[in-house]
């Protein structure tokens, strides 16, 4: 190893001094990320720039140069990224208020600018969300409340998109998606009245069934007493005469009879009575 | 291997000169001196940065001390050679053979970068790819069906029905990986993703259906059918890479708020039915009542169809028998005397008890 050093020394000092320039020279720019070369502050290169339709592989990633010292490398994500905003009070057409929270989808698609302008994504993303805000306030404010809720279905978030879309490029990037992920009632009146107003709703309910339930009793006693009028009609009809006769001694049966309340009958009777008919003897 | 000196060490000689093993690389009259190596502690396991060893080399690279105290020493080598060549060796190998194999198990993908650039999906089985740095492999799970659960922090989330009711719901979304490279480098945070889309998709569902939709069968399938295919029509859109695997609704309550009120509709029904029921029960009675007296009434009335006169007169007697037999009578027998009442009889009764002085029996 001595000998070796001894012998070699400048080889080898040339040998690691060109693997330390090699390697401040090249730079690995990977398949996520877009890369702009600035020189003096000013963009020279830029590398992997998104475009549309582009296979994974086919790209722009791969090993490329810079001049050390002089050269800047600035990453770029190249991915979809998320931007999310606070939520936000936007009041309905018919004056009611609703938290809405929102998310947008976008990717950089012009590097340069997008580094001119915003430097970096984090500096992008304080520049985009105000202004998502605002184009959410506008284009649901414009809505009645039961609208925003179904936001989906008009053209909303289309032109939420587009509007933002529009100012997005003047940054470099393109706005993919605008989505509502959250319609809350905000606290207090709203929340309130909106609790109120269910309670109401289901106390008009229990109302309502226990109503119905007394009516169906009513009807069901009633169907009854029809049906067993019926029933007693047919069998007395038979006869009428006698059932007068047979209902007749039942109901003596039941008035005189010695009750337990010691509540006695006096009977008085004529010896004309039927009942003495033969008592008298033939006459 | 990071701040190991590359320079080799003493010739052979076996002297092991203290010293800080870090000499630059300048013209010394005397070679460097041996620098003593640490028995490796973890430190040949890391993957070798090749930045690191040259940031520390290049002329204004900071002086590192070697590692291990200034007074240590490494056993001689059989043969009296430097331990150092047989480090580099076995770092290097052991570098190249991390990197270098790979095992991807069954249900899991890598993707393969090629300096960078995307260049192929490993299957599962034993793979070799080309070291560090020239291909960086990157495994994933593609078969596992992740579960995402909301609320996240199992609090109440309240969400806005079409009839503008509250609606308190929780439920799972299971995922899996369809497509790993647009998985890895379409999105930039592709979990996240599915999340918010999920509860924006969730969000528009229920906001289609009312709050008494909301807590049947059917309108829970229905806003869990609508959920997965919105979130899918979303995700194929971002070009996630992500296959909606399921959407299940855990529960649909009502807000705690008003439970209450929620709670007494049941209980309403429950009072309606037992009402409904006491009704029965009755309209049960009666009817029994009605066939039992009919059919009584039919028995006889056969009986007195064969006999009429005679049941007549038989059932007459028996029951004045009946009732006779247990009242007190009075017979006024003769036409034209006045009839005696021993009332002081019948006060005397009156007092002990409520007496009836009874009229001629009278039927109905």
């Amino acid at each position: 190893m001595q000998t070796v050093w001894e012998n070699h020394k400048l080889t080898i000092i040339a040998v690691v001094a060109l693997i330390i320039a090699v390697l401040s020279t090249l730079f690995v720019v990977s398949e996520e990320e877009q890369v702009v070369i600035l020189r003096g502050g000013e963009p020279v290169t830029v590398v992997n720039r998104f475009k549309p339709d582009q296979g994974f592989g086919s790209t722009g990633a791969g090993v490329w140069y810079r001049i050390p010292l002089l050269d800047n490398v600035v990453r770029i994500d190249k991915r979809v990224m998320d931007l999310e905003m606070t939520d936000q009070q936007v009041l309905s057409s018919d004056q009611q208020r609703l938290l809405v929270n929102a998310y947008a989808r976008f990717r950089i698609i012009d590097p340069v600018r997008m580094v001119q302008r915003a430097q970096t994504t984090e500096n992008l993303r304080r520049q985009l969300e105000p202004i998502l805000n605002s184009v959410l306030r506008q284009e649901l404010g414009r809505r009645t409340f039961q609208a925003m809720l179904t936001a989906e279905r008009g053209t909303a978030m289309t032109n939420i998109r587009n509007n933002l879309d529009r100012q997005a490029r003047e940054y470099g990037a393109q706005v993919i998606d605008v989505r509502i992920m959250r319609t809350d009632l905000p606290e207090g009146t709203p929340l309130e009245s909106a609790f109120r107003r269910m309670e109401t709703d289901r106390e008009r309910e229990a109302a309502t069934i226990r109503a119905e339930g007394e009516r169906d009793a009513r009807i069901i006693r009633a169907e009854a007493d029809a049906s067993a009028a019926r029933t007693y009609a047919q069998s007395f009809g038979q006869d009428p005469q006698f059932y007068d006769f047979y209902r007749a001694m039942q109901s003596y049966d039941a008035t005189f009879a010695q009750r337990e309340d010691g509540a006695e009958s006096n009977f008085i009777l004529s010896p004309d009575n039927e009942y003495l008919r033969q008592f008298r003897g033939r006459r | 291997m990071a701040g190991k000196s590359p320079w080799g060490g003493n010739p052979g000689d076996g002297e092991n000169n203290e010293g800080s093993g870090d000499q630059p690389p300048s013209d010394k009259p005397k070679g460097p001196k041996n620098p003593w190596l640490p028995p490796s502690s973890g430190d040949d396991r890391r993957s070798a940065n090749i930045e690191d060893i040259f940031k520390n080399r290049g002329p204004e690279g900071p002086r590192r001390g070697g590692p291990g105290g200034p007074n240590f020493r490494l056993p001689k080598r059989p043969g009296g050679k430097s331990w150092f060549p047989v480090f580099v060796v076995g770092l290097v190998s052991l570098g190249l053979l991390t990197t270098m194999v790979h095992q991807v198990e069954a249900g899991e993908e890598g993707v393969v970068k090629t300096l960078g650039s995307y260049s192929r999906t490993l299957q599962p089985g034993i793979k070799v790819t080309m070291p560090w740095p020239l291909e960086t492999v990157q495994i994933e799970n593609v078969q596992n069906v992740r579960q995402l659960t909301f609320p996240a922090d199992g609090e109440e989330k309240l969400i806005l029905t079409g009839d503008q009711n509250l609606v308190n719901l929780s439920y799972i979304i299971r995922f899996n990986i369809k497509d790993l490279s647009n998985f890895k480098f379409q999105l930039a945070e592709p979990i996240e993703t599915v999340r918010e889309v999920a509860e924006a998709a969730m969000r528009a569902s229920v906001a289609e259906k009312t709050l008494d939709e909301t807590f049947s069968g059917q309108g829970r399938a229905e806003i869990e059918e609508r959920v997965r295919t919105r979130m899918q029509a979303i995700l194929d859109a971002y070009r996630a890479g992500i296959q909606v695997q399921g959407v299940e609704i855990d529960k649909t309550d009502p807000p705690t708020r008003v439970v209450e009120a929620f709670k007494d509709v049941s209980a309403a029904e429950q009072d309606a039915d037992a009402a409904r029921n006491r009704a029965r029960a009755y309209a049960q009675r009666v009817l029994n009542l009605a066939s039992g007296e009919a059919e009584a009434f039919d028995r006889v009335y056969q009986e007195y169809r064969l006999a009429p006169e005679v049941t007549r007169q038989r059932l007459y007697y028996e029951t004045m028998e009946r009732i006779l037999s247990q009242t007190d009578k009075t017979i006024v027998e003769a036409d034209g005397v006045t009839p005696y009442l021993p009332l002081p009889e019948i006060q005397r009764r009156a007092r002990s008890s409520s007496a009836t002085p009874a009229a001629p029996a009278e039927g109905q």
